[in-house]
């Protein structure tokens, strides 16, 4: 080989480099992310149903305002709807897909039974870097004082 | 290559790539095959990833133990010369110093792509003016496709770090929608169009695009595509993809997730275009350093460029063959130099 020190040299950095997402992660593990579902509004909803939490939800006695799949991929795309509605046409009332109306309200729906958005939603917004700007102008639980969290209220 | 056979072999090729990717998808999605889901969302991977690094090492040594026989850098500026000429330092670098700079410029810049012309007729007369609308998208396209790359390693680093987050951040700084569009990716897919539509509008430019050339574009055109539709359309669970290629990266593969059709497209093809890569013309990423005619100084009148493969040469000096051949020749009455000693 010609160049011997340059290109070992060169080679030495590509293979740094791409592999970057090996050795950076060396003796790591980063399994994913549980959202808690335990919050005194799911807890309520449960006895309603004469169920403990963890039943009621595998038999779906209690239900989000759509399909668990739908919710965790389309959730932000379903409150952008939700705002255009409210914002745009006035309208706030919502059809579940599991008969109920809710009111389009990302305080007063989604954050009244997930009141524990340290537990929740934060959870996997870390792991994945999302930042949504919803919170700029609205109102955390905790900015509520309506935090459920175990760290919030300590 | 005619234009049709070209573009119908690497449709083809692009087709049959996309197909199996969706199977796969579908395969997990519908049938809840978790075979399929371990081929397409981690062995295939590794082996891909594995097939870039070794294929991308194998080829740089191979032209490594290529010899340079002649000093041939491309220049266009007045070379070192007599102290009262002044040299042009860029174009034609004489000293190290000199080469690198020419090299980065040239990498980082693509500065001879920005000294193209296009030729025209202006009255039946040649014209040649500059034509930088290659350079521009050239630019665009790679840059956006190196910000992407690093975007994505926010699913494969847990904490993801800041300079990430402030990319990210950066990229997506419009705020439209949610998830927000990113510019790079819509401009990375833009100038891709761009790329393949020159190579298609332009007879010369038809003339010489082989299937090699459309098929990487077919084949980035379809991983941007699957990207934004999962961004943008049809979302989706991302937390699982990081959660698959966390394992991976740890070499503790976690059982891969039903996350969509989409899905296993993108990465089936993102597999395929690394494991293709060291073996076509992406290599240009490697090679743009071996380039003899960029990488060497342009001193040849002051420093001997030695070719490697001489080998000491057995040579028959005519004293030699004089000595051999004397009495011979005498005989023959050729003129000699040295009489035979016998005569004396
Ligand atoms: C050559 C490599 C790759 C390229 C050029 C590429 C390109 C893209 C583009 C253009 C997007 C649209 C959104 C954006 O701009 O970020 C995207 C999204 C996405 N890519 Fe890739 N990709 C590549 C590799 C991968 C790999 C290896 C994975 C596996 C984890 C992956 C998973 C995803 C996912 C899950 C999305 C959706 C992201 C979201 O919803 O925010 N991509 N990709």
């Amino acid at each position: 080989m010609y160049d011997k020190g340059k290109v070992i040299t060169g080679l030495a950095i590509f293979f740094l480099v791409f592999t970057f997402p090996f050795w950076s992660n060396i003796g790591k593990t980063a399994p994913m992310p549980e959202r808690s579902l335990d919050t005194p509004v799911l807890q309520e909803m449960a006895r309603e149903a004469g169920l403990d939490l963890e039943q009621a939800l595998k038999e779906g006695a209690i239900n989000c305002v759509e399909d668990k799949d739908y919710i965790v991929s389309q959730h932000m795309h379903l409150l952008n709807l939700w705002r255009d509605s409210v914002v745009r046409s006035g309208n706030r009332m919502y059809a579940g897909a599991f008969g109920k109306r809710h009111e389009m309200s990302l305080s007063k729906s989604c954050m009244n039974c997930h009141s524990n958005k340290k537990d929740f939603c934060d959870r996997c917004h870390n792991y994945m870097n999302v930042n949504p700007y919803c919170w700029d102008c609205h109102l955390t639980p905790e900015q509520m004082g309506t935090a459920s969290d175990a760290e919030v209220k300590q | 290559m005619n234009v049709w056979a070209s573009l119908i072999l690497s449709l083809i090729a692009i087709g049959a790539v996309a197909t199996v990717g969706a199977v796969a998808g579908a395969a997990v999605q519908f049938f809840d095959l978790s075979a399929a889901a371990w081929l397409f969302g981690v062995v295939i991977p590794y082996l891909a990833f594995v097939t870039f690094i070794a294929g991308f090492i194998y080829r740089v040594t191979t032209w490594a133990r290529s010899p340079v026989p002649f000093g041939i850098p491309t220049v266009c500026g007045q070379a070192k010369s007599l102290p009262w000429i002044k040299q042009s330092r860029l174009e034609s670098p004489f000293t190290k110093l000199e080469v690198v700079a020419r090299m980065a410029l040239e990498i980082l810049c693509f500065r001879s792509l920005f000294r193209n012309t296009r030729m025209t007729f202006k009255g039946g007369r040649p014209l040649y003016g500059p034509n930088q609308w290659l350079w521009v998208i050239a630019l665009a396209f790679h840059y956006t496709f190196l910000v992407i790359v690093i975007r994505h390693m926010r699913f494969f680093t847990e904490p993801i770090p800041g300079v990430l987050k402030l990319l990210e951040a950066l990229d997506g700084f419009l705020q439209i929608g949610a998830p927000y569009v990113l510019i790079s990716g819509f401009v990375m897919a833009g100038a891709a169009t761009f790329l393949l539509l020159r190579r298609l509008a332009f007879a010369n430019i038809r003339y010489i695009s082989l299937p090699n050339d459309y098929f990487p574009l077919f084949l980035i055109l379809t991983i941007a595509g699957t990207g934004i539709l999962m961004r943008h359309v049809f979302k989706v669970d991302i937390v699982a993809v990081k959660a698959m290629m966390m394992g991976i990266v740890t070499f503790h593969p976690v059982a891969p997730m039903d996350i969509g059709m989409l899905f296993y497209i993108h990465l089936f093809c993102v597999c395929v275009l690394i494991a293709y890569f060291p073996w076509s013309k992406l290599m240009h990423m490697g090679g743009v350093f071996l380039s003899p005619t960029r990488n060497l100084p342009n001193n040849t009148r002051a420093v001997r460029h030695e070719n490697p493969w001489n080998y000491p040469v057995k040579v028959h000096t005519y004293e030699e063959y004089e000595e051999e051949f004397r009495e011979k020749m005498i005989e023959a009455g050729l003129p000699v130099e040295k009489e035979a000693a016998e005569e004396e």
